[in-house]
């Protein structure tokens, strides 16, 4: 369920950041890349143990639910850190000026 | 097991890649252009972003179902020698597929993207020659 999950964060970011580009001032590109990778790394993951294990494809459960929310939440926190620390609208630095 | 531990070792030495080419490509050399400067950096950033990205997400995923712990030695199967064997494994299979489908990835939009950027110099330089042909 997470890698459903993940996939569907990585189309959801990609899509945003295709329709804020060329600019990319809230680092959409970064965010849609985390989730790309991790996709990418748990679909690998997932067919090698299909075709080891014969077992389900998807783990559809409350557990493997929250998971994915759990992903989608820590790949949200990088990418504020990532987005606060540059701060492209300088809301951060203006006060410290101050 | 720990398969995440795979492409963390290999970002590890994108992530040095990248710096070093960001400190070649920030040196003034007469003939790198804008088209040039900068470049293998962003895509280096791209492929860094992807592999630490997943490595993150994939920890988490780790620490979720109890295969890593947060404290020594990190990983539960080191804590029984059985599993060692098993473990090694999967980060030698699982984890070097993982790393090698990035790559992969990579090498496609960073070919994408080059393709592009030549096809746009090449028609940026024509409309120069008609006009100086003129």
């Amino acid at each position: 369920m997470w890698l459903l999950i993940t996939a569907f964060a990585a189309l959801v970011t990609s899509a945003l950041w295709y329709v804020s580009s060329p600019s990319d001032k809230y680092k959409l590109g970064f965010l849609s890349l985390i989730y790309w990778g991790a996709t990418l790394m748990w679909l690998v993951d997932h067919v090698m143990a299909y075709v080891q294990e014969r077992g389900e494809f998807f783990e559809i459960n409350a557990d493997a639910t929250g998971l994915g929310m759990a992903v989608l939440v820590l790949g949200l926190f990088i990418w504020l850190v990532r987005l606060l620390v540059s701060d492209p609208k300088r809301v951060l630095r203006a006060p410290v000026k101050k | 097991m720990a398969c995440f531990l795979a492409p963390a070792g290999v970002a590890i030495v994108t992530t040095i890649a990248q710096k070093v080419v960001k400190n070649k490509e920030e040196k003034p050399i007469g003939e790198q252009t804008a088209h040039t400067r900068g470049k293998w950096t962003q895509r280096l950033r791209w492929l860094n972003t992807m592999l630490w990205g997943g490595v993150v997400l994939l920890a988490l995923e780790h620490l979720w179902h109890g295969e890593v712990v947060p404290w020594p030695p990190f990983l539960t199967a080191m804590q029984t020698p059985g599993e060692v064997g098993p473990m090694l494994h999967e980060i030698l299979t699982y984890g070097l597929t993982m790393t090698a489908v990035i790559l992969v990835a990579w090498g496609i939009v960073v070919g994408i993207v080059e393709l592009r950027s030549r096809d746009r110099r090449t028609s940026e330089a024509k409309p120069e020659k008609v006009a100086g042909g003129a």
